[in-house]
């Protein structure tokens, strides 16, 4: 991949989550609270309504993963540990400014580290259900949904209104609109951006504080691209190789699968996964009682944590045709069982559709295997190109 | 028009001068230093077919140590070489079984000859050459040793597929006076296990070739190939195949 002329906002994301920790600490000593968050499921409008400041806090870094090991098993995955290592060493500037931590019961490791977790700051644990397609599931899911707006305002004493909801569901329709545009730039051939820049404005944009800026950063990066992609400026050709990658979350830090599928000449054009399309294809419902389109929406949620979980199938499938891929990258982290079995579903699922190119890759956090993974990676753009 | 596959892998490096037949061949242990080994491997590959490196058209890279080689022009993953070279030796080859030194792979092909789908060992050592050479040395055998022993006896059983697990349970079972052949056996049929829980991901049709230097060995070749209940083609020299493959692969594109 050669290197070219970048959309200049670009920049800005880079220094995104440097800068938040200032307007951070500054919104801190005016009296805001904020709440850490780890998971898709952890509905960020009722955080929001609180009048308090999300922050996602799912770790995504090799670095404090000694310290996690101290007390998690070895073998467990290394976001589980990344994220716990973070809490317990005391490096995480965000986790430190946390008045409160939302989570989840999404996989066994999760919600058993959670527990230790929860002898470090005050959290606020959501029973998630195990299924979605069942009226029962989502009375329980609605339940934990209310558990949890009235937890923020014993917490916070604050009174959350319906019009509170309300404007902080439009607000985040709105940013996940901008965010699903720009990520719908890549559907262009070739993509007028990198898998690895789209990945780190996605992930730096989510510890910005101001909702409203970040809807305007995301758009005007959308609009440079698309006048970048008119100029025929890219970093690719029409003969580059575009791949889906779908599976575990990924982020700055967790992000050397996708810089050794762009290194080895291919490009990643969409991201399936928690942080990137996931989070944004589908919106809450504005016309319907706040809480409960909230649950709904958070309940549809995709991932291997459900069974079943058809929806991530047909989400990979239907993406896989609009952004035109070659092939599909399914990533598992060591240690991630639910989506280590699913994958082999997942498989023959879009074999039975159309046989779209599939590779698996299980790794962690660390450097150890990038020899053997460049191996693999490259095999398949060989093969698919 | 001639060409020349290196491919350095993580125990032997080898090199193939192909012109649409094989010219030379050689083989070299890979050692510390894979940069001098893809070096001499070239060189003794030369002299044996009478050539000098100005007469190669094109030098292709592969296997693991690919990227330290500076004279190549090109690198491609042994996956593509492999599956190339047991093409051309064998044409109706519809999956490649590798076992090398650090990795072991099924390649499916495709009717065209193209790669189809492909999987490895995952990053421990099992079901690679390296755990057949960890087995022997508790043993105190050679590899070869290892397959005459093995054929035809009852297998211990041995659970473990993880390297350092299977030779602490070999320890345990020398200890119990299990017979050496007895464990010989069950180490191969550890390998034929874990060869086979590859293919439960790929599509696994006949004709099938039996690559890497564990095929050296007939004695393992016939307990694999019985376990897969499939004949397989063996090269006559097995290590050689990614090689070859590769100077296909530098022969297809200036064809």
């Amino acid at each position: 991949m050669e290197s070219n002329i970048e959309p200049t906002i670009l920049s800005e994301f880079v220094d995104l989550r440097a800068k938040s920790i200032l307007s951070i600490l500054a919104a801190k000593e005016d009296g805001r609270k904020v709440v850490g968050m780890y998971c898709l499921y952890s509905p960020t409008e009722i955080v929001m309504a609180a009048g308090a400041i999300p922050i996602p806090l799912c770790g995504t870094k090799q670095d404090p993963i000694a310290v996690a090991e101290k007390v998690l098993p070895r073998n467990l995955c290394p976001l589980i540990k990344s994220s716990y290592g973070f809490a317990a060493s005391g490096t995480c500037p965000f986790f430190n400014f946390t008045d409160l931590l939302i989570a989840e019961t999404t996989c066994d490791g999760k919600k058993k580290m959670y527990e230790l977790l929860s002898e470090l700051k005050p959290l606020h644990l959501l029973q998630l259900p195990q299924t979605q397609d069942d009226q029962e599931a989502l009375q329980y899911w609605y339940g934990e949904v209310v558990k949890m707006k009235e937890r923020l305002e014993v917490q916070f004493s604050v009174t959350i209104t319906d019009q509170d909801l309300n404007e902080a569901i439009q607000r985040m329709n709105e940013e996940r609109r901008s965010l699903k545009d720009l990520q719908d730039i890549a559907k262009l051939k070739p993509s007028p951006i990198s898998g690895i820049d789209l990945l780190m404005a996605l992930y730096n944009r989510g510890f910005s504080i101001d909702k409203k800026e970040v809807v305007r950063m995301v758009d005007r990066l959308t609009i440079e691209l698309k006048e970048l992609h008119r100029q025929g400026v890219t970093p690719f050709t029409t003969k580059t190789s575009r791949i889906l990658l779908t599976g575990v979350p990924v982020g700055i830090g967790s992000h050397k699968v996708v810089q050794i599928i762009e290194e080895s000449g291919g490009n990643v054009v969409c991201f399936e996964s928690c942080g990137g399309y996931k989070a944004v294809y589908d919106q809450v419902d504005e016309e319907k009682e706040p809480l409960l389109a909230i649950a709904e929406k958070y309940l549809r949620t995709p991932c291997s944590c459900m069974s079943p979980n058809v929806g991530r199938f047909e989400l990979v499938e239907r993406l896989a045709r609009e952004f035109n891929v070659d092939g599909i990258v399914d990533l598992t982290w060591q240690g991630c069982h639910t989506y280590n079995i699913e994958s082999f579903s997942l498989k023959k699922y879009l074999q039975t559709k159309k046989s779209i190119p599939f590779l698996q890759i299980e790794t962690d956090y660390s450097e150890s295997d990038v020899e053997q993974l460049k191996v693999r990676i490259e095999a398949f753009l060989e093969m698919i190109s | 028009m001639i060409t020349a596959g290196i491919d350095v892998g993580s125990t032997a490096t080898k090199a193939v001068i192909f012109d649409g037949t094989i010219r030379s061949m050689a083989i070299v242990p890979t050692g510390w230093n894979p940069k001098e080994a893809g070096r001499s491997v070239f060189n003794e590959a030369l002299t044996r077919a009478g050539l000098l490196e100005q007469d190669i058209e094109r030098i292709i890279g592969t296997g693991y140590g690919r990227v330290s080689l500076s004279f190549i022009d090109k690198k491609v993953t042994e996956i593509t070489c492999h599956a190339k070279g047991a093409k051309f030796l064998f044409p109706k080859t519809r999956t490649v079984i590798d076992i090398g030194g650090q990795d072991s792979k099924v390649i499916a092909i495709a009717e065209d000859g193209a790669v189809a789908d492909f999987i490895m060992n995952d990053k421990c050592a099992a079901g690679t050459g390296r755990f057949l050479q960890v087995m022997t040395g508790v043993l105190d055998i050679t590899l070869d040793e290892l397959g005459r022993l093995a054929s035809g006896t009852k297998p211990a059983s041995i659970n473990s597929m993880c390297t350092v697990f299977a030779e602490s349970e070999i320890i345990g079972l020398l200890a119990q006076e299990v017979t050496k052949e007895a464990i010989a056996s069950g180490i191969v049929q550890t390998i034929a296990q874990k060869m086979m829980s590859l293919t439960s991901r790929v599509p696994c049709l006949e004709e099938i070739t039996f690559s890497g230097g564990v095929a050296n060995n007939p004695e393992i070749c016939a307990i694999l190939s019985s376990a897969f209940g499939a004949k397989f083609n063996i090269p006559n020299r097995p290590q050689l195949v990614g090689a070859l493959g590769a100077a296909i692969v530098g022969f297809e594109t200036i064809k």
